[in-house]
């Protein structure tokens, strides 16, 4: 015992520090603004007691014109358009380059690209395209949809009261999809040569190959993609930030906290901000549990 | 699968197999076109918002009108880069002065870290390890209002030096997973084990054994904390402001009025994106393996 202990202390020692500041500043902060979540402090007083989960309740029921519902539902429909297009397009882009294509290795450069670019330079130029007047005045790509005579395709892009989250998440495609790309084009690289030649030999046809074959192979890479879009999505506040600036059309949780912030009503952002925790951890924690449980079975 | 065995395969071409014959050879040829078609158009749609950043920057602001946006400027101009430069050069500076410290203090934390939780590990490193992991995907929100109190309290001042902290302690969890899925893919159990034998300690066998050959893993977490810090917009907004902050923060500022000027806000995103793409076009083989890391495991 003594020697197992001599043996592994001297580990534990050296990642203590990492240890300790996580255990502050992830799980600590984050207590603290639980805690200050449940208090009755809405200036830049100190608390004037603990008010329960009444800062909860009043979100979903007393906040003026349903203010954080109305960021919820923009938020779904933001995550819905954003998850689904990275991914949809994502796959396309492996599909296409997956087997032997010539200078794949340039478009890959270029489908992967704007990952590199921040969302708020991005968002300066996302916020020219989405010009949102239209016939004469048209600008960004309204302009092109009318020098193609395509009018009827003009929008209002994020402008549009009901649907503008889903013209927001367009940008967010623009860079994300080409990091789906790669990890969907890991994943088919990543399947056994054999697993193809078995089926061909057997004479599947190429669309049984990958149906049949390849598809379900990518089960877990297609799980990682899920899980990484969206808890980016949910985190998403540069880029609404940068084309939009801090308004009612766009607000999503995220930026609701620092609206709130900005009036000191420290304990209601800290509500929001705790929610915005649980949505993300609803779909983080399932996920570390089944990356640790493959850890342990290896 | 892991960060860096992941970065190899997407570089190799699929295996060569013989096609299936499901069809006549003229069908094969016009499914080849179709391929290269699809993959030109998205290379179009991909661009097109560079192209729009390129031309748009070079005009003069009597060109920016509402007819021909499109179209390439008349009279090329230097202006407006001018104008950005001037604007963003003095956090064009911070921002080096951030993101180089944190890309390389992180990733020493990480190699502490991952060499601890791969070759010298001690009971419970798993759990240790998810709660680690769990720290990478809070939304930061969730912990940015006691932040902001501990900064007023402790009477720090706002800024680089603040956000380098944060950025570093925030960095530990991916830097940790690069490092350690690394170390585990590289270093074979028993070299440690030998060294062991032949009285080498913990930090005897860090130093002499793992850092050496961490080179590959080092570039890694150096350009994926490099990027993240540079791109970073909400620690850098909850944290500091126009006059000591880095460089989204400026170009948000020139970018964001009621009437930008879009010419110069164009040429900002370009000057602002340039860093972090120059690396990108560098290493971009390591960026890859950076992004499939944030996959965890799959």
């Amino acid at each position: 015992m003594r020697y197992r202990l001599r043996r592994w202390a001297p580990g534990l020692l050296l990642i203590s520090p990492s240890l300790i500041l996580l255990a502050i500043f992830v799980y600590g902060l984050i207590g603290w603004t639980i805690n200050l979540s449940l208090q009755d402090r809405h200036n830049a007083l100190p608390s004037k007691g603990f008010a329960g989960l009444s800062n909860y309740t009043d979100l979903f029921t007393h906040d003026i014109n349903d203010r954080f519902v109305h960021s919820l539902k923009n938020l779904a429909v933001f995550t819905v358009v954003f998850i689904g297009g990275a991914l949809i397009l994502g796959f396309i882009w492996a599909l296409l380059l997956e087997r032997r294509t010539r200078a794949e290795g340039l478009f890959r450069t270029l489908y992967l690209f704007p990952m590199a670019v921040s969302f708020v330079a991005s968002g300066v130029v996302w916020r020219w395209l989405m010009n949102p007047s239209k016939g004469s005045d048209a600008g960004g790509i309204n302009a092109i949809f009318g020098d193609l005579h395509l009018s009827f395709l003009q929008s209002n892009w994020w402008t549009n009261p009901n649907w503008g989250m889903a013209a927001m998440a367009m940008p967010a495609i623009w860079q994300l999809a080409g990091y789906v790309m790669a990890l969907f084009l890991a994943g088919f690289r990543g399947i056994p040569g054999e697993l193809r030649e078995a089926a061909t030999v057997d004479g599947a046809s190429t669309y049984q190959l990958y149906r049949h074959v390849l598809f379900p192979q990518l089960t877990p890479v297609t799980l990682s993609a899920l899980i990484i879009t969206g808890h980016m999505s949910m985190k998403m506040f540069d880029l609404i930030m940068s084309v939009s600036g801090a308004q009612w059309l766009t607000e999503v949780p995220s930026v609701y906290v620092w609206q709130t912030l900005l009036t000191s009503d420290y304990a209601k952002a800290a509500a929001i901000s705790t929610i915005l925790l649980l949505l993300v951890a609803v779909l983080i924690v399932p996920y570390l549990i089944h990356v640790y449980r493959a850890e342990k079975t290896r | 699968m892991t960060a860096t065995d992941l970065a190899r395969p997407i570089a190799t071409p699929a295996p060569i197999l013989p096609t299936p014959q499901t069809g006549s050879k003229a069908a094969g040829t016009v499914a080849r076109a179709v391929k290269y078609l699809l993959l030109i158009f998205f290379v179009i749609i991909v661009l097109m918002p560079v192209y729009v950043l390129v031309v748009t920057s070079f005009k003069s602001g009597a060109e920016i009108g509402v007819t021909g946006q499109w179209n390439l400027p008349h009279h090329w101009t230097w202006a407006s880069w001018d104008k950005a430069w001037t604007a963003l050069a003095p956090a064009f500076g911070r921002t080096f002065e951030l993101a180089i410290p944190v890309a390389l203090i992180s990733s020493l934390i990480g190699a502490a870290n991952g060499f601890v939780l791969s070759r010298w590990r001690f009971p419970g490193a798993d759990v240790v390890f998810s709660l680690i992991l769990f720290g990478m995907f809070i939304p930061y929100q969730a912990v940015m209002i006691p932040l902001r109190q501990i900064v007023v309290w402790m009477d720090i001042r706002p800024g680089i030096p603040t956000l380098i902290f944060v950025h570093c302690i925030y960095g530990i969890p991916i830097c940790t997973l690069i490092l350690r899925n690394y170390y585990a893919t590289v270093v074979p159990e028993e070299i440690i084990e030998a060294a062991r034998v032949d009285g080498a300690g913990m930090l005897r066998t860090f130093t002499r054994i793992i850092l050496p050959i961490s080179a590959p893993g080092f570039v890694v977490t150096i350009i994926w904390q490099f990027t993240s810090s540079w791109n970073d917009y909400l620690f850098a907004i909850f944290l500091s402001n126009t006059s000591n902050g880095p460089i989204t923060i400026a170009l948000n500022a020139l970018a964001g009025a009621q009437s930008p000027d879009y010419a110069a806000s164009m040429a900002g995103a370009l000057i602002t994106s340039l860093p972090t793409l120059v690396v990108y076009i560098l290493l971009g083989r390591w960026f890859i393996g950076g992004l499939m890391a944030g996959s965890v495991k799959s």
